[in-house]
């Protein structure tokens, strides 16, 4: 699996994590899957939703109505819904164990590392069939 | 009654690929019966092993989230749709207070 973002989503999503640093933010992707290429057309940002604001600094929320929304938004226009971002602030851009609980298989899931401030690494990850663990897949920025 | 039941894309593999399940059910509980008894494999990806909804597997009836209606009780009338709605968390690592590190 490659994930597929223009430029011009990248900067969206960096302006958002790098805003909301120091806690998580995070975010859904719309678009369509052209043999084994998620191609992004479309970015939802959304506000970090995890009920204790002390805990965003390392937890993330995005809730089941804003999925929801999404879902339709994106049947409205023929796309699907690809996968999710989210930031890991002053920590690297691989999942944790709680990402692994938490996650979905077939989503493709983007952690950017969020450092002082700066998005500084970008990393694209699937979780297996069985659960067991993360695999790291491609990111491809396109113009 | 027949309600429709809206399935997300990771789920899909689960259903020969079907996007929407078309069961027969009075209930939302009797509609999750009808559909993991047409495939099973559903079944642990929906609920744990008490048996219970999984917490981040949501179900809405329409734009309603059916635990704040009856839960699996909730009433379907005919051509409703249930829409499996996933709730997406996740984070950096932190355990008893400080950040281990992984590197």
């Amino acid at each position: 699996m490659i994930l597929r973002l223009r430029q011009a989503h990248q900067a969206q999503i960096r302006a958002h994590v790098e805003r909301g640093y120091p806690a998580e933010a995070c975010g859904i992707f719309l678009g369509r899957e052209v043999d084994g290429v998620r191609i992004v057309e479309r970015l939802r940002l959304v506000d970090n939703r995890w009920a204790d604001p002390e805990e965003q600094t390392h937890r993330f929320l995005i809730p089941p109505e804003e999925v929801l929304a999404a879902e339709r938004e994106a049947v409205a226009e023929g796309l699907e819904i690809l996968g999710f971002f989210h930031s890991h602030p002053d920590h690297p851009a691989r999942p944790s164990n709680f990402d692994r609980e938490h996650a979905w298989p077939w989503y493709a899931y983007l952690i950017v590392s969020v450092e002082n401030g700066r998005a500084i690494d970008w990393r694209v990850w699937e979780l297996k069939e069985d659960r067991s663990a993360f695999v790291e897949r491609t990111l491809e920025v396109v113009p | 009654m027949a309600v429709q039941i809206l399935i997300p894309t990771p789920l899909r593999v689960y259903t020969r690929g079907e996007k929407v399940v078309t069961v027969e059910a009075g209930t939302v509980g009797e509609a999750l019966r009808a559909l993991t008894e047409r495939f099973p494999e559903l079944r642990r990806h929906l609920f744990n092993e008490e048996g219970r909804l999984r917490s981040f597997v949501n179900l809405y009836l329409g734009d309603e989230d059916v635990r704040y209606l009856q839960g699996e009780e909730t009433p379907i009338s005919d051509g409703q749709t249930l829409s499996i709605v996933p709730s997406i968390a996740g984070g950096g690592r932190w355990s008893s207070g400080r950040w281990i590190t992984r590197r």
